[in-house]
C-alpha cells in the first residue's frame, strides 16, 4: 500500500491498527509472483508469508485440483527450505510437483486419515517454523480452524496454502463461507492458444483473487507454472491487444 | 524332532516332507523310523528352543508392540493395542509379521481377537495363515472348536472326550459345578480367561540390555498433570543415562501399571536417535490423552527400546547462507501422530512406467538430488488405477477425436503425442510385447488429461488397443 496518504486522521488510524496487529504486523516479507500485475493487486507486493492462502480449482478442478495444485506448488517451490505436503487422498503424482520447480528432495509428503489429522498436521508444520511452506489438501476449513493456522502462521513466519479441495462439485459452494485466510485464490483452466503446428502449448489458467485483506479482488489471465514454478503473462496480453493492429488492418483493407 | 516323554520317545515336530510321508505328531520314534526309513531325527531341545522363543519375542518387542511375551511352546502373545494403527491396520501388521518370520525361515501363523485365549485359539486351529477376530464375536468363533482350544492339561482334555464333549460350544452349556468337582478349577478358569470375564495380565518381556527408568509411587497417581511431570522427570534420567552411553533413543516406551493390574503402554518412534528431553517429553505429551489411568497408576517404567549411537555433527556455520533448519524434530512429531508410514519423501526410479517411476523413502532419508527425467509433463494427479474410456480415434497414431469418461462426453480441441511407454519385459514375461501409447488431449473448455492407448494399434499382442484415462492436469 502506498505510504504517501495525506490525511493525518487516516495515518493515526493506520498507526492504531499497527499497535493492534502487534510487533512485525506490517513490516512482514512477502514472496512476489514476479508479475506486475499480480504483484501491484497485493499489499506489500507479494503473497505475504506468515500468512494463510487458499487455493481452489474452479469448476471440475474443484474436484480434481490439478491447476490448483501446480499453482501451489508453484508457490512452494520459490520458498526456500523444505516444504510440507498433507493429503487425505494420496493421488498426487510427484514428478509434476518436480515439473513446477519443486524439487522432491524438498517435499516431506504426510498422508493424514482424516480431516482432523490433517488440519493437526497442518498447524503443527507451521508452527515448527523450519520449514519453506506447508501444503494441505483440506476440504472443510471452518473460521476457528483457519483462525489456529493463521495464528500459527504468524508465529513462525512460514507460509501456509490451504489447497481447498472438494469429494463432489455440490460440496464446492463451501469455499464462500469466510474464513480467516488472508488472500483466496480460484484457478480454473482456460483453453489454450493453438500453436502453429500440431500439439500442446503452455496451460492458460484464469487465476482470480478473490478476497484479499487489505486489497481488492482482480481476475488475471496467465500462463500455467514454468519448470521454476513462475507463472508468465501470456504474449498478446504483455504486448499489448493484437486486436487494434488486426482492426486498423481490416479497416485499411 | 524328536522328544522325550516319560520313558518314551516321541515326535515332537515335523517338516511338511516328512507329514506327506505319514509320519504325526505324538507318534513313537521306532515307528516313525519303520514307515519312512532314512528319516533324519534330530534331539529337542527345549531349553534352545525356550531361548529362541525369547529372542523372537525381543524381536517383536521392538518391531511391533512394547507388550510382548513369550507363550511356551510355540507362541507369541502381542498386545497391538493402539499399536496396530501404526503398521497400517490389524491385516496389514500380520501380514507384514508373516512375511518377515517368513523371511527368517519360521512358518507363522498369526490371529488377532480380544483376549488371549481367543487369539491362542483361532491362530492355532482356524487354519489360515492370518485371521482377524472382529471384537465381540471371539465367543461365536470358539463354539465351534475342538476342546484343545482351550489350553487345558492333556489329561483333563482326554478326560473330557470321554464324556463326550467336543467342541468349546458343548462344554460351555453344561453347569460349571460338577465340571469343577470332577476337574478342578482349571477349565472354569481357561473359559473365562478365553472369553474375557476374568484378566489375564500379559508380563512382557524385558531385555537386560536394555536403559530403563522406573518410577514406583506410594500412593497411585491419576491426574494428567501429575503423570506428565513424571514423565518429564523420567525422561531426563533416561537422557542422563543415553547420554553417558552415547546413545541416541529411537523408540520410547513408556508403561503404566494400573492398581487393577493391568498395563497401558505409550510408545512413541523417533526418526533419527534423540537424546534430548525436552523434544522425548513433547512426544510423550502429545500421547497422554490415550493413557486412561483408571483407578490409578502405581508404577510408571520408561524403557528405550532401540537405541543408536549419536554421531554428533559440527556445522559449518557459514557467512553467506543460512543453513537449512532442522526438521527432525517435526518429522518426530507428526509420525508418532498419524504413523511411521504415513510419511515420505518420493524419489525418482529408473521406470518409464508412471506408476513405478516413483518410489517412497523414509523423510529424513539423505538427499539424492535426483529428479524425474523427461521432458513430457506429466500430471498432478494421478489415477490411482486407469479408467477406461469410451472414444473415437484413427489408427495407428492419432489421438481421440472425443472420448467419454465418467458419463461425460469431451470433444478434443487439441492433442500431444504419442508418447510410447514400452512394457519392461525384464519384471514380468506378460510386458515383453506391451506398448502404452500416451496422449496429452485438451478438450473445449481448456481442461487436459492424460490419455493412454494400451497397444500400438497396429500388432494384436501390443495390447488390448482399448483407450484409458490415467490422469488430469492443470
Amino acid at each position: 500500500m502506498p505510504s504517501h496518504s495525506v490525511s493525518p486522521a487516516i495515518a493515526e488510524l493506520r498507526e492504531r491498527i499497527a499497535h493492534l496487529e502487534g510487533p512485525g504486523g506490517r513490516a512482514r516479507s512477502v514472496l512476489p509472483f514476479g508479475l506486475t500485475d499480480i504483484d501491484r493487486r497485493l499489499p506489500g507486493g507479494g503473497l505475504g508469508l506468515g500468512c494463510l492462502h487458499e487455493v481452489a480449482g474452479g469448476g471440475n478442478d474443484a474436484v480434481d485440483g490439478a491447476a490448483a495444485a501446480l499453482f501451489t506448488a508453484g508457490i512452494a517451490a520459490r520458498t526456500k527450505g523444505k516444504v510440507l505436503w498433507v493429503v487425505t487422498r494420496p493421488d498426487l503424482f510427484a514428478p509434476a510437483i518436480a515439473q513446477a520447480g519443486l524439487a522432491p528432495d524438498r517435499v516431506i509428503h504426510v498422508e493424514a486419515g482424516d480431516e482432523k489429522a490433517l488440519l493437526a498436521c497442518f498447524e503443527e508444520g507451521l508452527r515448527h517454523g523450519g520449514l519453506g511452506a506447508v501444503v494441505a489438501e483440506t476440504a472443510r476449513l471452518s473460521m476457528t480452524a483457519s483462525r489456529r493456522l493463521q495464528l500459527a502462521a504468524e508465529s513462525s513466519n512460514t507460509i501456509g496454502l490451504a489447497l481447498r479441495r472438494w469429494r463432489r462439485q455440490t460440496e464446492a459452494g463451501d469455499f464462500g463461507q469466510p474464513t480467516a485466510s488472508v488472500t483466496r485464490w480460484r484457478v480454473s483452466v482456460l483453453p489454450s492458444r493453438p500453436l502453429p503446428v500440431p500439439g500442446l502449448g503452455r496451460a492458460h489458467w484464469l487465476v482470480e483473487l478473490i478476497r484479499c485483506r487489505a486489497g481488492e479482488s482482480e481476475d488475471f489471465e496467465v500462463e500455467a507454472c514454468d519448470d521454476t514454478g513462475r507463472l508468465a503473462l501470456p504474449s498478446e496480453v504483455a504486448h499489448g491487444s493484437p486486436q487494434k493492429e488486426i482492426g486498423r488492418r481490416i479497416a485499411s483493407g | 524332532m524328536a522328544g522325550r516323554t516319560g520313558r518314551r520317545r516321541l515326535i515332537t515336530a515335523l517338516d511338511a516332507n516328512a507329514e506327506q510321508l505319514g509320519v504325526r505328531i505324538g507318534m513313537a520314534v521306532t515307528k516313525a523310523q519303520a514307515l519312512v526309513p532314512g528319516l533324519i531325527i534330530a534331539d529337542c531341545d527345549p531349553v534352545a528352543e525356550a531361548e529362541g522363543l525369547t529372542k523372537l519375542a525381543l524381536w517383536a518387542l521392538q518391531r511391533i508392540s512394547p507388550v510382548v511375551m513369550a507363550d511356551p511352546p510355540d507362541g507369541l502373545v502381542i498386545d497391538t493395542t493402539g499399536a496396530d494403527h501404526l503398521h497400517g491396520g490389524e491385516s496389514t501388521m500380520l501380514a507384514d509379521m508373516i512375511k518377515r518370520f517368513a523371511a527368517s525361515g519360521v512358518e507363522a501363523r498369526a490371529a488377532v481377537a480380544d483376549t488371549w485365549g481367543a487369539a491362542h485359539a483361532a491362530a492355532r486351529f482356524v487354519a489360515r495363515p492370518a485371521i482377524i477376530v472382529p471384537p465381540g464375536e471371539g465367543e461365536a468363533m470358539l463354539r465351534t472348536l475342538p476342546l484343545q482350544t482351550l489350553r487345558l492339561d492333556p489329561g483333563t482334555v482326554s478326560g473330557l472326550i470321554t464324556l463326550g464333549f467336543e467342541t468349546v460350544g458343548e462344554l460351555l452349556e453344561q453347569p460349571r459345578a460338577p465340571l469343577a468337582l470332577r476337574f478342578g478349577p482349571e477349565i472354569g478358569r481357561r473359559l473365562d480367561q478365553t472369553l474375557g470375564r476374568i484378566a489375564e495380565p500379559v508380563d512382557p518381556v524385558r531385555s537386560p540390555e536394555l536403559i530403563e527408568a522406573r518410577k514406583v509411587f506410594g500412593e497411585p497417581i491419576g491426574a494428567a498433570e501429575t503423570i506428565a511431570r513424571y514423565i518429564a522427570k523420567l525422561v531426563d534420567a533416561l537422557c542422563a543415562e543415553l547420554e553417558k552411553a552415547g546413545l541416541g533413543a529411537r523408540r520410547l516406551d513408556l508403561l503404566f501399571h494400573r492398581v487393577d493390574n493391568t498395563m497401558q503402554y505409550v510408545r512413541i518412534g523417533m526418526a533419527q536417535p534423540v537424546w534430548d528431553p525436552k523434544r522425548l517429553t513433547r512426544l510423550f505429551r502429545d500421547k497422554l490423552e490415550t493413557v486412561d489411568p483408571g483407578f490409578g497408576i502405581e508404577i510408571m517404567v520408561l524403557i528405550a527400546i532401540q537405541t543408536e549411537p549419536v554421531r554428533e555433527k559440527q556445522r559449518i556455520s557459514s557467512l553467506v547462507e543460512e543453513p537449512e533448519a532442522d526438521v527432525s524434530d517435526l518429522v518426530d512429531v507428526l509420525a508418532n501422530r498419524v504413523g511411521d508410514r504415513m510419511l515420505c519423501r518420493f524419489t525418482p526410479v529408473q521406470s518409464d512406467v508412471p506408476e513405478r517411476s516413483v518410489a517412497r523413502i523414509p523423510p529424513l532419508a539423505p538427499e539424492t538430488g535426483l529428479t524425474w527425467e523427461g521432458d513430457w509433463p506429466r500430471p498432478p494427479r494421478l489415477l490411482p488405477r486407469p479408467e477406461p474410456v469410451e472414444t473415437m480415434a484413427l489408427l495407428p497414431d492419432h489421438p481421440p477425436v472425443w472420448f467419454t469418461w465418467r458419463g461425460v462426453r469431451r470433444r478434443v480441441r487439441r492433442a500431444d503425442g504419442p508418447e510410447r511407454i514400452r512394457g519392461e519385459w525384464w519384471k514380468r514375461d506378460a510386458e515383453l510385447t506391451t506398448v502404452r501409447d500416451y496422449f496429452r488431449v485438451e478438450d473445449e473448455a481448456g481442461e487436459r488429461y492424460w490419455l493412454f492407448r494400451s497397444g500400438d494399434g497396429e500388432h494384436e499382442d501390443s495390447g488390448s488397443q482399448r483407450w484409458f484415462l490415467h490422469g488430469i492436469f492443470g
